[in-house]
């Protein structure tokens, strides 16, 4: 190898060697193109994007944004090129842009490396071997990133615009002889097209040229070689068809390694070095002051000038020419914060990361995710029409289960072209949905295109982006119930983590019952549909297991309005439990099992509110886990003279109220039905106008044939508790004993016909405390409102 | 009078006791070797009154070796980062507050500091619930005052005092434990760099060199909250707590056999599967995330520093030793353990409940630890 041309000479062009988002680069690179003024500026990239350059001067574009090449057929194969306002290539292509000077993409078409596989064009992973960070080791640096930044980032470019790339490119070349290739062969191919360009570019401009690309490259493209040879090196590569466009990009997906690799962690702070006239570690501080004023603290310019004279200090100490962002890190904390992490979480993600988001004219090409789409489009036969129409989809069929996917993804993506309507059918294989796409849509899935360029792809990254940003447990859950039904089973188990994570940080046992249900529904729904639902049951027992754990404490102290709402919680709980413990046959460890052990306690729980404990004891009578004589006992402990009515009057409304079935226990349960009976009449008349919304609401949703006999029995009740062979069995009796049954008609056609009060010589009769005879009352059993005491 | 007349004042105050007679020499005493060694290899800019380079102080805390062989020993283990910051705060005129959980070295870094920029970790002032303003700022003879009036012969200086007037460095232990307005006290010495002297219409002002190290502990209860005047003048440091679960268990089980002597529990064998569950179960409830990473917990409101790990399992030993058959087990340190995660009944009580539900149970060779815990929680 000869020694490298880095300067321009009469030898060679002038190559300037960087690091991809190198804000010490990209303002080296400004000053050594305004000192040497190319007539042509040749950029490491993808040449098909040549006819895309014309846009970076264009108003409407702003970076971050990154050069997307993908396979016409194949969206999924694609690669970026992103770059930010700091970064060495967007500079150049800048300067170019306004000096008038011609700009191109130099390195080997997209076409190729897009056909080569795996790897997409650029440093993938970075060179196996770390060039910087041989030469960071080398200065006696045992971070890489900091020797760049104080070699070349912290350097004044203005002294002398050629110095930085000559020292680097000789070093460099020492590297190079060192290592070959570091490991990547294909970056001889890279190089060698690179160098043919450079040929024809210097053929047609003569010297003035100027080039930009990695360091790493410098070498290679100033020592000699033989055009036949790199002719060789480029004969017979594999080649698809690639297609080209601009997308936005954002700050924070800078820091992914793609295309140009090399991810950075700090795009903000890199921007900020960038951006900053002067001072830039007075400006950086300012900048935090400011952001931790907006959240309230109270920041002085006191804190600032200290923050600033300690990092300056620390830089000094460490031996560092300027404060990097490791020294204004360390100045934060110890002024600003208090020594505290907390508030530079903020600083990290905010600044020196940032928000930004980056913009592209409406004249770039569709993204590929339109692609995409109207190949999904195609194949599902759906086409997109601005009329609205109605979609019956059956998802057995798999067209159908097709176009259900597509149209969950795309709402999963804020493409709202389907809306989902209720099933005319009940069945779980049915979907309906009402179809209209509108002009704007196809905005939409422009700004879709930055998640990815495959619908699966986009609305997978979007899903994962949801599920860390969604700070509520209830969202969580919903999205992993639309994940499922889009099915992204890469999405899932992201989405798992967080919903995991969420519900072990979550002090509301509310919400972890909120979520709990949503979770059951997704794994019988996910078994509907055949979609691995590994994880989620372990997701949703350990849900549960903390449900167990939190409710008992979260169910004391409650108000009505509170107790009525943890009572739905309870129900949709125990639904949520049972159908977790099917799925699991007796559950993992006895979930069950637990489960109604908590429920044990919350029914013997004094500081329970009665609406709960009544619940309770219901849902384990339900479950068969507490005979009826237990139930009977702990209603009568409720409802025990010693308990004020109304909170007895709660307790019968949690036991017997609400869901179905509701009535019918007290229907077939004799003894609990007296109990009922017994303390109704127990009530004391001041009282009984404070219960009585309370019975009423109870009662009266109970279906108009349960009341109807609810009351009969009610009515004929006591008479059959005094009835012989009925003390042994608390309901009713195994058979009918006729004839003696007959023997008692005569007397009740005469009660009945004679319609007096029938009960005085009858003690445990129930005394209505409104005081009308109801007995004499004909049809009275007939008033669907009977029971509810208060008559029509 | 000068600044001179208070630097000569003999310093009766500080018995002078022969290093190798003293319970516990201090720092300066135990180190002058390496305090010798790095003095004499540093070439880097000295801060004023300093006796070493800020660089030289960080190598001594941190440990190293010096070109001409001598081995510093690293006083302090833990983030460089935490050292750097600490000494560039000396470094300028800004004061430094260590703060951290208890057991975290605080008081140990501030003696080695001290000894290290200024030769003496002497100028210390205790902060107690008591601690007087005549401690912070000066007393009087009284003696003296009665008989020939306030002069600054019958002044008696405070540490801090003499601090300012010699260019050396000061500290203050337990800053938080000290009333407000004691604190307070020392805002005019932070930001004037001055102590007026009414009494005699004098101040004594700092000479360069002067700065001021204070420790505290600001999770504890009973502690009073740092005016946000005073603490607008400190940078602050956090000490973090030992970074992995091996550390840990080397501190305690290092400071449990050493109480345990001195206490003199019988010796108890075998005690390391137990302290090492006791650190995990500390480490993990206060990290808010189980070892391998994987599970998210809530963290209770005690402050589980590595010293109550110690007391509990020295509180474990003690048990083992008098009521059980002399092994540790975790029945002995279950008791223990719940009194130190659960502070606040209602809500710890559910964390603690949690952890032991979906994390304990679930782990091998755990069930002895999780019964022994279900028993005592229930």
């Amino acid at each position: 190898m000869t020694a490298p041309a880095a300067t321009p000479g009469p030898g060679g062009p002038l190559l300037l060697g960087v690091r991809h988002h190198g804000p010490g680069s990209a303002r080296a690179v400004r000053a050594a193109l305004d000192a040497a003024r190319p007539r042509a500026v040749l950029i490491e990239g993808p040449p098909e994007g040549d006819a895309l350059l014309a846009l970076a001067a264009d108003e409407a574009m702003r970076p971050p944004v990154a050069l997307l090449a993908h396979v016409v057929d194949d969206p999924g194969r694609a690669a970026f090129w992103p770059m930010a306002e700091f970064s060495p290539e967007w500079v150049a292509i800048r300067w170019a842009l306004d000096h008038g000077a011609q700009v191109r993409f130099i390195d080997l078409p997209a076409a190729h490396s897009l056909a080569t596989g795996e790897e997409p064009a650029g440093e993938d992973a970075g060179p196996r071997v770390d060039p910087i960070g041989a030469l960071a080791e080398a200065a006696g640096y045992d971070e890489p990133e900091r020797w760049w930044e104080d070699v070349v980032e912290h350097r004044d470019a203005a002294v002398d615009p050629g110095a930085p790339f000559a020292a680097l490119a000789e070093a460099m070349t020492v590297l190079r002889e060192t290592y070959g290739d570091g490991g990547h062969p294909r970056d001889l191919i890279r190089e060698a097209h690179m160098r043919q360009q450079l040929r024809a570019a210097v053929k047609e401009f003569g010297v003035e040229v100027a080039v930009v690309c990695g360091a790493w490259h410098v070498p290679a493209l100033a020592a000699k070689f033989t055009v036949a040879g790199d002719r060789a090196l480029l004969k017979g590569l594999p080649k698809v068809k690639a297609e080209l466009t601009w997308v936005p990009w954002t700050h924070r997906r800078l820091a992914r390694r793609s295309g140009y690799g090399a991810g950075i962690d700090s795009p903000g702070w890199y921007g900020h070095l960038f951006a900053a006239p002067d001072r830039p570690v007075e400006r950086w501080m300012t900048k935090v002051a400011g952001l931790l004023r907006a959240e309230d603290r109270q920041i002085s310019s006191a804190h600032v000038i200290e923050a600033v004279r300690l990092a300056g200090t620390l830089a000094a100490m460490r031996g560092r020419p300027l404060p990097g962002l490791a020294e204004t890190t360390d100045a934060v904390r110890a002024v600003m914060c208090e020594g505290s992490d907390v508030p530079l979480g903020l600083i990290q993600d905010r600044l020196v990361v940032g928000d930004v988001l980056g913009e592209v004219p409406d004249a770039a090409p569709a993204v590929p995710l339109q692609r995409d789409l109207v190949r999904a489009q195609r194949t599902l036969r759906l086409k997109p029409e601005a009329l609205e129409r109605e979609l019956e989809l059956d998802l057995r069929k798999e067209t159908d289960a097709g176009r259900s996917r597509l149209l969950h993804r795309l709402r999963l993506l804020g493409i709202g072209w389907g809306e989902q309507t209720r099933a005319r059918s009940t069945g779980t294989f049915r979907e309906n949905w009402r179809l209209r796409w509108e002009p704007e849509l196809s905005v939409r899935v422009a700004e879709a295109g930055v998640w990815g360029t495959t619908v699966l792809g986009a609305a997978t990254a979007k899903a994962e982006s949801e599920a860390a940003a969604a700070s509520a447990l209830g969202a969580i859950t919903a999205l992993a119930e639309r994940c499922l039904l889009a099915e992204l089973p890469d999405a899932l188990p992201v989405v798992m983590r967080a919903l995991a994570d969420r519900a072990a940080l979550d002090t509301d046992v509310a919400h972890l019952a909120q979520a709990l249900p949503a979770l059951a529904r997704t794994l019988r729904y996910g078994d509907v549909r055949g979609t691995t639902t590994a994880g989620l049951a372990e997701v949703a027992a350990g849900l549960a297991e903390r449900i167990c754990v939190g409710l008992p404490p979260a169910c004391a102290a409650l108000d009505a309005d509170g107790a009525a709402e943890m009572r739905t919680h309870l129900d949709a709980v125990h639904t949520a439990i049972g159908l977790l413990a099917e799925d699991a046959g007796t559950g993992p460890d006895g979930l069950r099992e637990r489960w109604s052990a908590v429920l044990g306690r919350l029914a013997s729980r004094e500081t329970v509110p009665g609406v709960l404990r009544g619940r309770a004891v219901r849902l384990l009578l339900d479950d068969g886990r507490i005979e009826s004589e237990d139930a009977a006992r702990l209603m009568g402990l409720a409802l025990s003279p010693g308990t004020a009515p109304a909170d007895a009057a709660t307790w019968i409304e949690g036991f017997v109220g609400g869901a179905s079935g509701g009535g019918m226990l007290l229907v077939h349960d004799e003894r609990l039905r007296g109990l009922v009976d017994g303390w109704l009449t127990s009530v004391p008349p001041e009282a009984f106008t404070d219960v009585l919304p309370l019975l009423r609401r109870t009662f009266a949703a109970y279906e108009a044939g349960v009341r109807r006999t609810l009351g009969e029995l009610v009515r004929r009740g006591p008479g059959m508790r005094t009835g012989p062979g009925e003390a042994a069995a608390p309901g009713f009796g195994t058979g009918l004993d006729l004839a003696r049954a007959d023997a008692v008609l005569p007397l009740m056609a005469l009660l009945l016909g004679r319609g007096g009060p029938g009960g005085a010589n009858d003690p445990e009769r129930p005394q209505h405390p409104n005081g009308t005879d109801e007995l004499g009352a004909p049809g009275i059993l007939d008033d669907p409102n009977y029971l509810a005491g208060v008559g029509k | 009078m000068t600044m001179s007349e208070i630097e000569s004042e003999p310093t009766e105050s500080r018995a002078e006791t022969a290093a190798e007679e003293a319970l516990r020499p201090h720092a300066e005493q135990a180190f002058a070797d390496e305090l010798a060694a790095l003095a004499a290899a540093d070439d880097r800019p000295r801060p004023v009154r300093w006796r070493l380079s800020p660089w030289a102080v960080a190598t001594y805390l941190l440990g190293g070796t010096l070109p001409d062989g001598t081995v510093i020993t690293p006083k302090y283990v833990g983030p460089r980062r935490i050292v750097e910051v600490a000494v560039t705060t000396l470094a300028t005129d800004r004061a430094l507050l260590l703060l951290g959980v208890p057991g975290t070295a605080k008081t140990w870094v501030s003696e080695h500091l001290a000894a290290a920029v200024s030769g003496d970790s002497t100028l210390l002032v205790q902060g107690t619930a008591g601690t007087p303003e005549e401690a912070i700022r000066y007393g009087w003879n009284y003696a003296q005052l009665l008989a020939n009036g306030p002069s600054r012969a019958a002044l008696v200086p405070s540490p801090v005092m003499r601090a300012m007037a010699q260019g050396m460095t000061a500290r203050v232990e337990e800053l938080t434990r000290i009333p407000a307005d004691v604190q307070d006290t020392l805002i005019t010495i932070l930001s004037e760099k001055t102590l007026p002297i009414p009494e005699l219409g004098a101040e004594t002002q700092a000479v360069r060199g002067f700065n001021l190290i204070a420790t505290a502990n600001d999770r504890d209860r009973g502690v009073n909250e740092l005016s946000s005047a005073l603490r607008r003048r400190f940078n602050t440091v956090v000490l973090p707590l030992p970074a992995t679960a091996e550390e840990e268990v080397d501190i305690v089980s290092r400071r449990v056999d050493q109480l345990g002597r001195s206490l003199d529990l019988p010796a108890v064998p075998d005690g390391m599967a137990e302290i090492h569950r006791v650190v995990t179960v500390f480490r993990e409830l206060r990290d808010g995330v189980t070892a391998d990473g994987r599970t998210k917990l809530k963290s209770p409101s005690g402050t589980l520093s590595t010293a109550e790990a110690i007391s509990v399992v020295t509180g474990g030993l003690a048990l083992a030793a008098h009521f059980g058959d002399g092994v540790l087990r975790a029945g002995d340190v279950a008791a223990g353990i719940l009194g130190a995660v659960v502070r606040d009944p209602a809500a710890d009580r559910v964390i603690w409940q949690e952890y032991l539900e979906t994390v304990v149970r679930e782990r091998d060779g755990w069930k002895d630890f999780y019964r022994a815990c279900r028993e005592v929680s229930v």
